[in-house]
C-alpha cells in the first residue's frame, strides 16, 4: 500500500541510505519497508544511484596552477620574514606538499553518522541492503567481519608470489599484490571478500598488533584518484584509485601510519 | 614575524583545496571561473580566519567557496560588477536567480562531447539541487555539514537531495535519452 505516510518515510529512507539515522529511526524505516510494497525498492534504487554518481561523476581536484597561485597570493598577503626571505619555510613547504598528496577531505567530516548511530545498526543495514560502490560502510563491515576468529585469511602467506597466483581463477581481474615487509608492513595473507556487489580481493597486512585490510577491485573511474582519508566507526579508511583499480585500506591503525602504508603503495 | 595565523591557515585550510575546487567547478561549470572563485574564496577565508573558532575547516571553507561561486555567477550574469556584499550576505536568496551554466547551450555543448552521461545529467540539475548532491555524493558531507555550507535548514537539504535524486532517476543513469 502507498499511503500518506510514505512521502514522509521516503525522506527517512533516503536519510537511512545516507547514514544519517539513529538506530530507533532506522528501525522505523525498516518496519515500514517490510510492510509497504510501494517503498520496498526505494533503498536499492537510491543506493544504485549513489554508487553510480560516486563511480562515474567527475571529481575535479585542484589544478597544480591553482595550488601555486594560492600559495603565492597567501605569501603576498603576509609580511615577509626579516631574514631568509628568499628561502621558503621548509616545514611549511613539506607539510603543504604532504597534504596536497594525501588526505583530501575527511568524508562525512566529524560525524560519520547521526548521533548514536550504532555499529550494530550499521551492520544490520549492510546485511539488509548491500550498499553501492563508494560507500564506506561495507568496507569497514568487511574488515570487522574478517577480524572474527577464522575469517581473516583464505590463504596464509607472506610471499607475494604465492598470493598473486592464488587469486587466479578466483577473480575476474588480477589485483596487484605487493609486500612491504622491509618497510614494516608485512603481507600476511589474502582472502576473497564480497563488497559493493562484487567479489573483491582483500590483502591482509600486519603493523605491530594492528591488521590492515586492503580491498582491491576494478574501478570504472575515468582517472586516478588521490587518497581520501576517512574515519568511520572508529576505523581509519584511506581509498584511492590507480590504473583502473579501486583501493580501500581500512584499519584501526592510526591515520598517520596508515597514510605511510598508502604512500608505499603509491610509490612506483 | 609572519602574520599571526598564516601558518595555521595553511595547515588547517589548504588541505581542503581539492574539495573547494571540485565544488566550485561543479557550481560554475567552468574551469577558469572555478579557479578564480577558489582563489577569491581562499583570500576571503584568510581575512576571516581570525574569527574561525576551530571545528570543521572543510565545511567552513566550502561555505565561503559556495557563496563566492554564487557571487561570481551573478556577476557573470550581469556582465559586470555585482553587489558582492549583498549577495555575500544572502546567497540563498540569489540562488534561484543567478545564471546557471546548465542553462547555457554553449556550455552544455562544450561539455557534451566526451563527458559521461551522468556528468551531464548532474550538471543539468538546477543549481540549488546540484550543490546539495555534489556536497553529499562527491564531498561526502553529512546533512548537518551541507546545511552549514548552503545556509539552509536540514529539512530543506533533505528535500533538495530528494528532488535531485528523483530527477536523476527519472533521467536514467544507464542508457536512455539525455
Ligand atoms: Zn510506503
Amino acid at each position: 500500500m502507498t499511503g500518506d505516510g510514505c512521502a514522509e518515510i521516503r525522506l527517512m529512507v533516503q536519510a537511512d541510505v545516507d547514514g544519517e539515522l539513529t538506530p530507533a529511526e532506522a528501525a522505523r524505516v525498516s518496519a515500514h519497508l517490510d510492510g509497504c510494497a510501494g517503498c520496498a525498492s526505494l533503498p536499492a534504487q537510491l543506493m544504485a544511484l549513489s554508487g553510480s554518481i560516486r563511480r562515474e561523476a567527475l571529481y575535479y581536484p585542484a589544478p597544480d596552477a591553482l595550488h601555486a597561485a594560492i600559495r603565492s597570493r597567501i605569501a603576498g598577503a603576509a609580511p615577509q620574514p626579516a631574514e631568509g626571505a628568499a628561502m621558503p619555510d621548509m616545514n611549511q613547504y613539506t607539510a603543504a606538499r604532504w597534504w596536497k598528496r594525501l588526505p583530501r577531505p575527511t568524508w562525512r567530516g566529524s560525524a560519520p553518522f547521526g548521533a548514536g548511530f550504532a555499529l550494530a545498526a550499521c551492520l544490520a543495514l549492510v546485511v539488509m541492503l548491500p550498499r553501492g560502490d563508494g560507500l564506506p560502510d561495507d568496507v569497514v563491515a568487511g574488515h570487522i567481519r574478517a577480524l572474527q576468529p577464522g575469517h581473516l585469511l583464505d590463504v596464509t602467506s607472506t610471499d607475494q608470489h604465492t598470493v598473486k597466483p592464488w587469486f587466479d581463477g578466483r577473480l575476474d581481474f588480477a589485483p596487484p599484490v605487493r609486500d612491504f615487509k622491509a618497510e614494516g608492513f608485512p603481507l600476511t595473507g589474502a582472502r576473497l571478500d564480497y563488497l559493493a556487489g562484487r567479489t573483491v580481493a582483500a590483502l591482509v597486512y600486519q603493523r605491530r598488533q594492528h591488521v590492515i585490510d586492503l580491498f582491491v577491485w576494478p574501478d570504472g573511474r575515468h582517472f586516478d584518484r588521490s587518497p581520501v582519508v576517512g574515519d568511520h566507526s572508529g576505523y581509519n579508511v584511506l581509498r584511492w584509485s590507480r590504473d583502473g583499480m579501486a583501493f580501500w585500506a581500512v584499519s584501526d591503525l592510526n591515520a598517520q601510519e596508515l597514510a605511510d602504508f598508502v604512500r608505499l603503495w603509491q610509490a612506483e | 614575524m609572519t602574520l599571526p595565523g598564516v601558518a595555521d591557515f595553511e595547515r588547517v585550510v589548504l588541505p581542503h583545496l581539492d574539495a573547494a575546487y571540485n565544488l566550485a567547478r561543479w557550481l560554475v561549470g567552468d574551469a577558469t571561473l572555478a579557479q578564480d572563485v577558489v582563489q577569491d574564496a581562499v583570500m576571503r577565508a584568510l581575512s576571516y580566519f581570525g574569527s574561525f573558532r576551530g571545528g570543521d575547516a572543510r565545511a567552513w571553507l566550502l561555505r565561503i567557496v559556495r557563496n563566492t561561486a554564487y557571487t561570481a555567477l551573478a556577476a557573470r550574469q550581469r556582465g559586470g560588477t555585482a553587489s558582492l556584499d549583498a549577495m555575500w550576505r544572502d546567497g540563498e536568496a540569489t540562488a534561484l536567480q543567478v545564471h546557471d551554466p546548465a542553462d547555457d547551450p554553449e556550455a552544455a555543448l562544450a561539455r557534451s562531447e566526451n563527458v559521461a552521461q551522468l556528468d551531464q545529467a548532474l550538471a543539468a540539475l538546477p543549481l540549488e539541487l546540484r550543490e546539495c548532491l555534489v556536497l553529499r555524493e562527491l564531498q561526502e558531507l553529512s546533512y548537518k555539514e551541507i546545511s552549514h555550507v548552503t545556509g539552509v535548514p536540514i529539512g530543506t537539504v533533505m528535500s533538495r537531495l530528494w528532488r535531485a535524486r528523483q530527477l536523476l532517476m527519472r533521467n536514467p543513469v544507464e542508457g536512455g535519452e539525455t
